[in-house]
């Protein structure tokens, strides 16, 4: 899923702090010239390239990739003889629609019918350069892109049009799929192509439809291939089966950090059809199935060397304070975002000081689809069929493995079946290219629950300390915010205070941690929301009443008033049940949500969920409305039970039947609002909604009782 | 090695193999059945769901040898061509899925959950989809799939 800021005014991508931060090597073999050839073995027609497109230098701002190439040219938008257009980018779907709302973006922009528009994705061979699904981005970055791609194909089409008949370009228009002039005579777009050549750059200067003028941008259109999920055709990454395809396995040793000593692979390697693979630390089998990979690796004895001294699930938050550091430098470099130079913390002068020390345990992704890849060599070429959020970065990652220049791996991203930033890296692809090398035929690897719980990897685990105070007049005087490891997202308060220090530090971290939906957001937004709540409670001030005599934003403004009055704020929909709220802005878009709770023998039960979301104008009605759910619900697993244990490099809890995510029984009612603002941008949208769920909730329940300050929210007795 | 006979929409297949064999792991395998889709291996998750004798089983933790000879469906044997199933259809009609990956056992396990529960509450649902997992989240667009599907049988029952 999407992870970063999406407002206007810093388009910039900022790395989460914890982040791997590597500089994205990438180069395209494509001149101009090359273009004109692929357009030729495509019959021809019309292709939109560009230069590598502004966003694409913008986000690889990260790495110091900038220059390398930007005369490369990168092909967009093909429109072939036959009318069909094909759109590239390097973008992934992962469940969040785009392959929908991409395709009504172009159908919007180049004025032709939805069919007939195909969406080549995340193909490292044919698509231009993209740095990763995450961010929020692909809305408020690449459908502009693509916009532009269409509107250049369109105003291309129109000059074709007005040179044929000899007429100005201003008596023609167009519309579902030709070009027409007034008196109705028309000409199909694939027949202005025929037989030509034509490449266009990509510009800036075409116009782009505006927002109130959108006929298929704003329809909530259904998945466009639908179809092939609900009959089980569409082939995930482990769906792939190439020719002769064998399976593989990997040796993992049964904790992290854990090392080799002592390899007996006799017995496997007796095994008929058997190839063991081993390469430093690598210790792989290939067989011709499934069933007989599985017996191979089980008859690997491997003796390992085992860690052991490492911090568990109990201690991990001591640990994290004991090893802080202050982020700096590269992958901290935003350290000093939250630090306001211009109001040096107060002294506490002020009446009452509030404070607390949050707790964020690691959570997993657990995306349905485990990590999986297919890979096949053909000569010193390989190409590899996976599940990633970062195509061009596992390139990236194949290629370093096996000292390849780049454009020896070709990576091939199916439509996933999710990731929820969970899949930036996979270990897979190399895996499966590994053991295709050494058995001359392609390989398939697909990880088992448990090796995806322990070796992907986690939200990070988190200390947030806050200590708050108020003046005499009962607002804000200083706000000092401290984040132990969890990440620097949604760190910033959007409260007016007087004097704030907010402050993200490093730690060690013994479990690997990555991105998430929401990254470190969801932790900050819970601990701040909490603590407003604390704050508001202790000194009899209604909580919504607290928050808006410190918030100037509108939209932050709107959403909690929205759902404040949905909810029936102040007063629970029954006597006994606890309403608690919660608001915050994140990537561009707003969300406030509120919850209701009841008591339960064991604990407490959410009742019904209210939330208020806006991300200015809606792309797809419905596929929003479908990502806002799907948000608060994976929320509701962070907030109510899910929390990773280990002890010495091993996870305890690693399997669906021990760690529990969301399930139907789990969902309460819920009453979404979405607010469309046509007279805004369109933000992100598939991460926001998940950062209020747990502070709602923790609210609402310390209406019934004392609430830990941590998560997974627990009611003490 | 024992062999055995596994009759999968409608036709039998000979497979070689242990009695304790997981019958996913031959669909995706060695038939390249890959509809149903591997989750867990613990039968926890739900995406592998087939009917066994029409009635929904999870296929990642069900062993070859006791299913030999019973009429095993997979989701790639329930639209009829291109006509969809109205549990299909229902799904597209409610958007009941975000990246799809647990459709295919969740078309399944609402084909199974209706044939023994024809009319079933929001209650019933959560309890007889439980072993289902949508880590998307869609849990209330496939309740409303479910009930859009028990209204498609029940106006194709009126028909007939």
């Amino acid at each position: 899923m999407d992870e970063h800021t999406a407002s206007s005014a810093s388009t910039a991508i900022e790395p989460e702090r914890y982040e791997l931060v590597e500089p994205a090597r990438y180069r395209f073999d494509l001149d101009r010239r090359g273009f004109l050839r692929v357009l030729s073995a495509m019959g021809g027609g019309l292709l939109v390239v560009s230069t590598v497109p502004v966003v694409a230098q913008q986000e690889t701002g990260r790495g110091g990739a900038q220059g390398a190439a930007t005369d490369a040219l990168a092909g967009w938008l093909h429109i072939g003889p036959d009318g069909r257009v094909t759109v590239y980018t390097g973008k992934v779907e992962i469940g969040q629609n785009i392959r929908t709302s991409l395709a009504q973006t172009v159908a919007d922009e180049l004025r032709a019918p939805i069919g007939v528009i195909a969406l080549v994705m995340a193909d490292t061979d044919l698509t231009p350069f993209d740095q990763g699904t995450f961010g929020s981005r692909t809305t408020p970055t690449m459908a502009p892109q693509l916009a532009h791609a269409a509107a250049t194909a369109r105003e291309m089409l129109i000059d074709l049009a007005a040179a044929k008949w000899q007429v100005p370009r201003q008596s023609l228009a167009a519309k579902d799929g030709v070009i027409a002039d007034a008196s109705g005579r028309s000409i199909a777009f694939g027949e202005l192509t025929h037989g030509q050549n034509l490449t266009g750059v990509v510009s800036s200067q075409a116009p782009e439809e505006p927002r109130d003028r959108w006929t298929v941008r704003g329809e909530p259109l259904h998945k466009v291939n639908a179809q092939e999920i609900v009959t089980g055709k569409h082939e995930y990454p482990p769906d792939v089966i190439r020719p002769g395809v064998l399976f593989g396995k990997v040796i993992r040793p049964p904790a992290l950090g854990a090392t080799v000593k002592a390899v007996d692979d006799s017995k496997a390697r007796a095994m008929p059809g058997v190839i063991v693979v081993r390469d430093g630390e690598f210790i792989g089998v290939v067989a011709p199935n499934e069933r007989a990979a599985k017996a191979a690796a089980a008859a690997v004895a491997v003796d390992w060397n085992l860690p052991t001294g490492l911090p568990t699930s109990e201690t991990i938050f001591d640990y994290l304070r004991q090893t802080a550091q202050p982020a700096q430098g590269r992958g901290g470099g935003r350290e000093a975002i939250g630090a306001d130079d211009s109001n040096p913390p107060a002294a506490p002068t002020s009446t009452r000081s509030f404070d607390a020390t949050y707790r964020i345990p690691y959570i997993a992704h657990v995306p349905l689809e485990p990590r999986a890849a297919v890979a096949e060599w053909t000569g010193d070429k390989v190409t590899v069929w996976t599940g990633t959020q970062r195509p061009f970065g596992v390139r990236s990652d194949v290629a370093r493995a096996f000292h390849l220049a780049e454009d020896r791996v070709r990576v091939i991203v199916p439509d996933m079946g999710s990731g929820y930033g969970g899949k930036h890296t996979v270990g897979a692809a190399t895996e499966a290219a590994r053991l295709a090398k050494a058995a001359g035929h392609p390989v398939k690897v697909v990880y088992t629950r448990a090796e995806e719980f322990m070796w992907g990897y986690f939200r990070p685990a988190g200390v947030i300390t806050i200590s708050a105070g108020l003046d005499a007049s009962g607002r804000l005087a200083f706000w000092h915010f401290d984040n132990y490891n969890s990440g620097g997202s949604g760190l910033n308060t959007p409260y007016a205070v007087a004097a704030k220090r907010e402050q993200f530090h490093n730690a060690d971290s013994p479990l690997k941690q990555g991105s998430y939906r929401g990254l470190a957001a969801t932790a900050n937004h819970y601990a701040r929301e909490m603590h407003m709540d604390a704050i508001a409670r202790a000194t009899g001030r209604d909580a919504v009443d607290f928050r808006l005599a410190h918030i100037t934003d509108p939209r932050l403004r709107t959403v909690l008033t929205t759902v404040a009055q949905k909810a029936g704020w102040p007063n629970a929909s029954r006597p006994g049940l606890g309403l608690g709220i919660a608001c915050g802005t994140e990537k561009g878009s707003y969300i406030a949500t509120a919850a209701e709770v009841s008591r339960t023998p064991d604990g407490f039960k959410v009742e019904r969920l209210v939330a208020a979301f806006e991300c200015g104008a809606i792309v797809n009605p419905d596929g929003l409305r479908n990502q806002v759910e799907g948000a608060i619900v994976q929320g509701l697993g962070g907030a109510l039970f899910e929390s990773i244990r280990f002890a010495d490099g091993k996870i305890l809890n690693g399997t669906m039947a021990q760690y529990r995510v969301p399930r139907f029984r789990d969902v309460p009612p819920l009453d979404i609002t979405l607010i469309d603002r046509r007279d805004l941008p369109s933000a992100g949208a598939g991460e926001t909604p998940i950062v209020c769920v747990a502070p709602a909730i923790g609210s609402a329940v310390r209406v019934l009782g004392t609430v830990d300050t941590a998560l997974p929210i627990a009611l003490k007795a | 090695m024992p062999q055995f006979d596994l009759r999968i929409n409608g036709r039998t297949h000979q497979v070689e193999g242990a009695p304790e064999d997981s019958l996913l792991s031959v669909l995706r395998y060695e038939l390249n059945l890959t509809g149903s889709k591997f989750g867990c291996g613990e039968g926890q998750c739900g995406a592998c769901t087939v009917l066994v004798d029409g009635l929904a089983v999870r296929s990642c933790v069900t062993r070859i040898g006791s299913v030999a000879g019973r009429a095993i469906t997979t989701i790639e044997a329930i639209a009829n061509g291109d006509t969809l199933h109205p549990v299909q259809e229902a799904f597209i009609e409610a958007d009941a899925f975000q990246c799809g990956y647990c459709t295919s056992g969740m078309v399944m396990a609402t084909i199974g959950l209706l044939r023994t529960t024809p009319n079933p509450s929001d209650a019933e649902i959560a309890r007889l989809m439980d072993r289902n997992v949508c880590r998307c989240g869609t849990y209330p667009r496939i309740v409303k799939a479910i009930k859009l599907a028990v209204e498609k049988n029940r106006q194709a029952g009126v028909r007939s």
